[in-house]
């Protein structure tokens, strides 16, 4: 199961709000939103579905199920979790390759992503995707993209035909650690903070700081660690956050994307998270980092500090989580039985949608000033 | 002689120009402390410390362009790009830079840079870990393209790019990696940049093809040889610049053509062979230059049917002889 009942007698009492996290990073003090039990155990059960469809799917790596890359969000559930409570219909998301988070938080069917990890043809990119590559436009999710930083000015340009369209909408654009490095990190915040000028850029940046860009250290990728302060250079005003904490992230959230939906203007939020998973399903061997640290981190682990402050306020007793538990566990052997049972592409799909189909775009009319 | 991997034949020809040459570094990402995601260069940073191994934030441009200043002041880079995927933010350092620096400086600065990475597909890669980038730095003057196809000519024409005055772009099929081993000298040797092996020979036709497709095309040989059909196989080790006496020799010689590539078939480098057997050795030629490639689509999907589908497989090389051999 997800969080051992050791692990969760460690989080001491659930008091999670603004501490540091263990680098000695200090997010800003948050006055925690006053979720209600009902509303935490909703919380809690999306966090849950993320990490049992995580563990599911590290399960199937390892049986031979699912092939090539695989990078679970496990330890980061809150992030994602809190900033999507905060998505309305119109907004758009975007984010790096450790996606299946954001997916089944959008309402994405767990059977198709599922499906699609295996490589099916049932898949919610008919298998063409796999894991870092998901897609479900109708839900907002632009994508998971595998090139690193690579989808950062994508974002960008897509707040800004928001704004170009005259809609209300944002966009949430995910990137992690190792992405503020590249250089299509820093085109393209100087592009959001100037078109933000004139109220054409609402692009909330998350930065999902789990500490290490693949097997590098945020200490090693850079000498300036503060990752939020990169944001002053491209007047783009910004905040950390305890990215452990759901509640925590929820009301960063809600002031955040209220922000930037209300002003047109870029804004970002450096959560501080760790990835207790490796980088990626193969590798088993972590000569990066220590035991020692993972444990440390462990002791924050995002599900576990909600199930302590559900037990602690009596919103639910050990029992009501067994049955969450059971819940979210069958509907994800489901989805798994669903990937199992589902047949391969048909091979002439390895040639559709190369290119537009040329009749259906004559029909589009253009849209006339 | 010990028997290696091609990832073993890489790492051994880094670590003996590392010692053999102060100038030579590296740099990439996670190329020192996890040692390589594909473990080339496992131990590498404690022999020769973090100033000739040097770890990189996630940034191809950075690592490229810095590379190539080092390159111009005197040391000699090898810049890892973890996947030839993540080549593409570094392509105007690669082609406006790297290899335009001799030209235009009358010849004073050469730009002694080696830039590996790991291509192709067949291991469920994907869209963007699965892709082969080799004609798009072929086409680019100035540049030097290497492809080992096995663990000798790794080790060796690696040194030899390490050595070379000019940009190399050293590419490494990673299906190749661990898929046999191969007995290597432990010593010194070089292969020299440009001359291309025959790595099967026969009469009936010539199969040019490098990489993974090399092997492939080598077991298809087997299977058609069985049926009569003798093919000769040019292993297409180094694209630029192109021996191309060898494959008209041999093309010559039988009469006949197939390119194989696993890279997608427009612009593609078969295009190229192509041409240059038409251009050079048409009299010769008792039926058309034919292609075998990985079609015309945008990236190669994860599904394995449609990984399966889009790469060139031994059953395919086999078939396309045949039909060849017949013509």
């Amino acid at each position: 199961m997800a969080v051992s009942k050791e692990a969760r007698d460690k989080t001491g009492g659930g008091k999670a709000t603004g501490a540091a996290s263990p680098n000695g990073q200090q997010p800003a003090a948050e006055q925690t939103p006053d979720l209600g039990g009902e509303r935490l155990l909703e919380l809690y059960r999306k966090m849950l579905l993320i990490r049992v469809f995580e563990e599911a799917t590290q399960r199937a790596f390892r049986q031979g199920k699912i092939g090539g890359y695989l990078h679970v969000y496990i330890g980061q559930e809150a992030v994602a979790t809190g900033f999507l409570d905060a998505y309305r219909e119109g907004d758009k998301v975007i984010t790096a390759y450790r996606d299946h988070a954001h997916a089944l938080l959008l309402g994405s069917d767990p059977n198709a992503v599922m499906a699609e990890l295996y490589g099916r043809g049932t898949g919610i990119v008919k298998g063409k995707g796999g894991s870092m590559h998901l897609f479900d436009v109708e839900r907002g999710l632009m994508g998971g993209y595998g090139i690193v930083g690579g989808h950062i000015p994508l974002g960008v340009g897509m707040a800004y035909a928001l704004r170009y369209e005259g809609t209300e909408g944002i966009v949430q654009l995910y990137l992690g650690d190792g992405a503020i490095h590249n250089g299509a990190y820093h085109e393209a915040a100087n592009l959001a903070g100037l078109w933000g000028k004139s109220g054409m850029n609402p692009t909330l940046f998350i930065i999902e700081n789990n500490q290490y860009g693949m097997g590098t250290s945020v200490e090693r990728a850079t000498a300036m660690t503060d990752l939020g302060a990169k944001f002053d250079s491209y007047g783009i005003e910004h905040e950390k956050v305890d990215g452990m904490d759901v509640a925590a992230v929820i009301a960063c959230a809600r002031r955040a994307t209220a922000r930037v939906r209300e002003t047109g203007r870029p804004y970002a939020v450096e959560a501080l998270t760790y990835r207790t998973a490796p980088h990626g399903a193969a590798d088993i061997k972590e000569s990066y980092r220590t035991r020692e640290e993972i444990n440390q981190w462990r002791q924050r682990d995002p599900l576990g500090l909600v199930e302590q402050r559900l037990l602690d306020s009596g919103a639910a007793d050990e029992g009501r989580l067994g049955a969450l538990r059971d819940e979210v566990k069958a509907r994800v052997d489901e989805a798994v039985r669903f990937a199992d049972e589902s047949p391969e592409p048909p091979l002439d799909e390895l040639h559709t949608d190369v290119y537009a189909d040329v009749a259906a775009q004559q029909e589009t009319e253009p849209t006339h000033a | 002689m010990p028997a290696k991997t091609i990832v073993e034949a890489v790492h051994d020809g880094l670590r003996e120009e590392m010692a053999r040459d102060e100038r030579v570094i590296l740099l990439g990402e996670d190329v020192g402390f996890k040692g390589g995601v594909f473990k080339v260069s496992v131990g590498l940073m404690d022999e020769f410390g973090p100033e000739r191994v040097v770890d990189t934030p996630l940034a191809e441009s950075g690592i490229v362009g810095t590379a190539i200043g080092a390159a111009i002041n005197g040391l000699l880079p090898v810049a890892e790009i973890q996947f030839a995927d993540f080549i593409h933010p570094a392509m105007d350092q690669i082609m406006n830079e790297a290899a335009k620096i001799r030209y235009r400086s009358n010849g004073d600065f050469g730009c002694p840079i080696v830039i590996r990475a790991p291509f192709g597909g067949g291991i469920h890669g994907a869209l963007y870990h699965s892709q082969s980038v080799e004609a798009l730095f072929a086409h680019i003057p100035g540049l030097k393209v290497v492809i080992p196809s096995n663990p000798y000519d790794a080790k060796g024409l690696l040194k030899a790019a390490i050595r070379d005055p000019d940009p190399v772009m050293f590419f490494e099929h990673k299906r190749t990696y661990r898929l046999f081993r191969q007995e290597i000298p432990d010593e010194d040797y070089t292969v020299p940049i440009g001359p291309l092996r025959i790595a099967r020979e026969g009469d009936d036709l010539t199969v040019i093809a490098y990489g993974l497709m090399l092997h492939y095309a080598l077991e298809a040989a087997e299977t058609v040889a069985k049926e009569g059909i003798s093919v000769e196989i040019v292993d297409l080790r180094t694209l630029v610049p192109l021996d191309k006496e060898t494959i008209l020799g041999s093309v010559k010689k039988t009469g006949k053509a197939l390119v194989v590539h696993e890279d997608t078939r427009t612009g593609g480098f078969g295009g190229e062979i192509a041409a240059i057997i038409a251009e050079e050795a048409f009299e010769f030629l008792d039926g058309p230059v034919r292609r075998l490639t990985g079609p015309d689509v945008p990236a190669m999907p994860f599904s394995k049917a449609l990984e399966h589908e889009f790469m060139p497989n031994p059953e395919r090389i086999a078939q396309a002889m045949r039909d060849l051999a017949a013509y």
